[in-house]
């Protein structure tokens, strides 16, 4: 029986190099919660340096190298360093792959009643494709002139230019995408191929849809970025002049190359992936909270189908919008016209997704656990997020705002308070089934409501710098600028909020740790009382997941149906 | 029991009608497409936007693009002659023109390494035009994509090929999907003649 086969393997086969998703998903979620925290303390550096400009940072400040911190003072290219590397270290490094790599995986093969992914070797490749790619863009630190310090966006011709670290971020990229490509041929195979029986498409979890689609937009948007990635690499190591116009002086000397390359062609490659990758960002949280949501407020969820359909449209426009983020590159008005329009037709999917949501809680009789409070934070810290593009969205009142603060407060109340937020519930809800105990409650709303106030405090006061027009690249915190002056002591309201978060996530670090040792044991397979077929695996699943091959008999969400016995019926009993 | 056994790793699906490598493999060319179609797109704009562009056939050779264009249908030919022999159960034939489809491929390459030495004696190098940098970025990723080809392929040909003995089905899917892979190669090659060597 494979079940004892597995408790046979020596321990790197079973923990090291295993090739069960859920050993996987598991090393990709703790691999992940790492560098998510590592990229928060690079933001802490800087935000030190936004709030008090010029002054040594205490105690670590001297840690930090004489190149870096001199007397502990941070140095502006250091300050460039930590904005490029928080960037590409928590989208690419941090909420992706927890949100895809760890949720996707654990999920996805128990969600559709499968024993594993459709290619258990591939799958393992590609967290190790993520590991190296990660140790890649960490080394980067400790080349001559440091990591990479040209923004996450990487623009040439500055990129081109800059130190070697930049060349260690194309590698890092280019690993990092491999492995993405891998796991998102798996992702979809999986889902076409292995849905137990009777788990037609459109009794999918909300969850899985998700997954596919962000598992598309990975398929489809990655590769030209790999392209722009090969050419930069190119640009530096050959001296070809890809993204090197002609006449290019630097220092006031010319360049000795070729040029005759385009500038803007690398930024249309840049967001023809980044902008569905916002996307990939968001659609796993939307896919979790669904989850959190039906359960909790022991109702089906309102117009399942019509979200459905609503991602789907959203997976395909966001194919068509990338150049919102280059209004100001001079596309002229025609060509901006149409990426408004798409613009403005993209967030109609998002706002039927929030609003369904926000139905669904209408009459629930809610239980408010952590997972839940997270969830429902999730919902108004995402509209904000939302609202706040629109302005952006449309040319005429997105050539103030482009780079200034206002942008990142957008961005950041989205993946914030809430992409992270929907992890975080992802992980109270979903830490039963893969730990077999529960995490405290109390530590759990310790943790919430503090992060609820302290992400406010962080990310608010940048709407109104960014209105003030204070750009979002500046090594002072805008002090030279005298229109600043009036929003400047923000910085320091921003900064202490930061500090309120680190704070916050003690209880948070606590309770993950100590509930797997001595959380509160689930008696139940289905301590929630959910729906959906993970939570007919036994706790800690075996290798291989289920005892015995599932048939499913209806659509994900039938809480509280009329004349049932219980107020749930899963999707795999037949009777209700 | 828990069984870790994954279905339809050979026989199809019913509602999908393919079994899990055909849809792996044809989602990987997929993403293949975009990866190819990002650098046909760079080389329109970059071409559109230049004050000057040489005709490709006024650098490159095209007697040698053309045989190289040849040898590359013939192995695709060959490939898909090798996965019939072995839906005919005819292990020794497939053995030939799988071989045969190797060795078309490393001729291939030596050409292209002929090509590649050709220019550089003329102090031609990526980074003397935006022409030759988009010439040699394509067909250099194309390359790598040839040399993938041989190895999996060379590796069907040679140790893998004992799978024929335990599990027929599986290895004739397999060499299947070899071919799509290799025919998807040769699609790229069919757009990088004309578009690098004729325009
Ligand atoms: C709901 C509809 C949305 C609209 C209309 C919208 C619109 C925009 C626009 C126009 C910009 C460019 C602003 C500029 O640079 O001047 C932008 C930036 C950005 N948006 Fe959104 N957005 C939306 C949703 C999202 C979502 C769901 C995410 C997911 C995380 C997201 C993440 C970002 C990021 C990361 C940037 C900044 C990129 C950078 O310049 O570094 N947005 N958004
Ligand atoms: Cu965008």
């Amino acid at each position: 029986m494979s079940h004892e086969a597995h408790h046979e393997m020596p321990f790197w086969q079973k923990y090291i190099f295993s090739q069960d998703h859920k050993v996987i998903g598991i090393q990709y979620g703790l691999t992940s919660l790492l560098f998510l925290f590592f990229g928060f303390f690079l933001i802490l550096l800087m935000r030190w340096q936004l709030a008090y400009p010029g002054e040594a940072l205490p105690l670590i400040g001297k840690w930090l190298g004489e190149a870096n911190m001199p007397d502990g003072k941070m140095l502006p290219e250091f300050y460039n360093q930590l904005g490029a590397m928080h960037g590409t270290i928590m989208v690419f490094l941090g909420v992706v792959p927890l949100a895809v790599g760890a949720f996707g995986n654990y999920l996805v093969p128990l969600q559709i009643g499968a024993p594993d992914m459709a290619f258990p070797k591939l799958n393992m490749a590609s967290y190790w494709a993520y590991f190296c790619g990660g140790v890649v863009m960490l080394a980067s630190f400790f080349v001559p002139g440091g990591a990479a310090s040209s923004g996450w966006t990487s623009y040439p011709p500055l990129a081109n230019i800059a130190t070697t670290g930049q060349t260690f971020w194309l590698l890092g990229m280019v690993l990092l995408i491999t492995s993405s490509l891998l796991g998102s041929v798996n992702t979809i195979t999986t889902i076409f191929q292995l849905r137990a029986e009777g788990l037609t498409f459109f009794r999918l979890p909300f969850f899985v849809w998700a997954q596919l689609v962000t598992a598309f937009l990975l398929l489809l948007a990655f590769p030209p970025l790999e392209a722009a990635g090969v050419m930069q690499l190119m640009d530096r190591l050959f001296q070809t002049s890809f993204f090197m116009p002609s006449g290019l002086m630097v220092g006031g000397e010319p360049l000795a190359i070729s040029g005759g390359g385009s500038a803007l062609l690398w930024q249309h490659l840049f967001w023809f992936l980044a902008h569905p990758e916002v996307y990939v960002l968001i659609l796993p949280a939307m896919g979790i909270i669904t989850e959190i949501i039906a359960n909790n407020t022991r109702k089906p969820i309102n117009g399942y189908n019509i979200m459905v359909y609503s991602i789907i449209f959203l997976g395909f426009m966001s194919f068509v919008v990338w150049a919102h983020h280059m209004f100001l590159t001079g596309m002229g008005t025609a060509i901006s016209a149409f990426f408004q329009a798409t613009t403005m037709i993209i967030s109609i999917p998002s706002v039927i997704v929030l609003s369904f949501l926000f139905l669904t809680l209408w009459g629930g009789s809610i239980r408010y656990n952590t997972p839940m409070l997270f969830a429902l934070a999730f919902l108004p810290m995402f509209g904000i997020g939302g609202l706040t593009g629109l302005p952006l969205g449309l040319a005429a009142s997105d050539i103030p705002l482009h780079d200034t603060y206002y942008v990142i407060g957008h961005f950041h109340y989205i993946v914030a308070p809430g992409t992270i937020f929907a992890l975080f519930a992802g992980i109270y809800y979903w830490f039963p089934k893969a730990t077999g105990r529960k995490m405290s409650e109390f530590l759990g709303q310790l943790h919430f409501w503090p992060s609820l106030i302290f992400m406010n405090i962080i990310f608010m006061p940048m709407f109104i710098q960014g209105l003030a027009g204070v750009s979002r690249r500046l090594y002072d915190g805008g002090a030279t600028y005298d229109f600043a002056h009036g929003v400047l002591h923000l910085n320091k309201l921003s900064t202490h909020g930061a500090w309120g978060l680190v704070i916050a996530q003690i209880p948070f670090i606590i309770n993950f740790f100590w509930s797997m040792y001595k959380g509160k044991k689930v008696t139940s397979k289905n301590p929630w009382e959910a729906t959906t077929l993970e939570w007919d695996a036994p706790n800690i699943p075996p290798h291989g997941n289920f005892e015995q091959p599932l048939k499913v008999y209806r659509g994900p969400y039938e809480y509280s149906v009329p004349g049932a016995k219980k107020d749930y019926s899963p999707q795999s009993s037949e009777h209700i | 029991m828990s069984t870790a056994e994954i279905p339809f790793t050979v026989e199809s699906r019913k509602d999908t009608g393919l079994y899990n490598a055909k849809l792996g493999i044809w989602l990987f060319l997929a993403s293949e497409m975009m990866l190819f179609g990002a650098l046909f797109s760079s080389y329109i704009l970059l071409r559109v936007g230049a004050t000057n562009w040489p005709r490709g056939s006024s650098i490159l050779s095209v007697p040698l693009g053309a045989l190289n264009t040849t040898l590359l249908i013939t192995s695709s030919l060959t490939i898909i002659l090798s996965w019939a022999a072995l839906r005919m159960k005819d292990f020794k034939k497939y053995k030939l023109y799988m071989g045969v489809t190797i060795i078309l491929a490393l001729v291939f390459l030596g050409i292209k390494a002929y090509e590649y030495g050709m220019k550089f004696e003329h102090h031609l190098y990526p980074s003397t035009s935006t022409f030759m940098a988009i010439y040699f970025t394509l067909t250099g990723l194309h390359a790598l994509h040839i040399i993938g080809g041989i190895v999996v392929n060379a590796y069907f040909w040679g140790p893998g090929s004992r799978m024929w003995q335990t599990d027929p089905e599986r290895f004739t899917n397999r060499i299947e999907i070899a071919g799509l892979y290799w025919h998807f190669v040769d699609l790229v090659w069919l757009f990088l003649f004309p578009v690098l060597y004729l325009l």
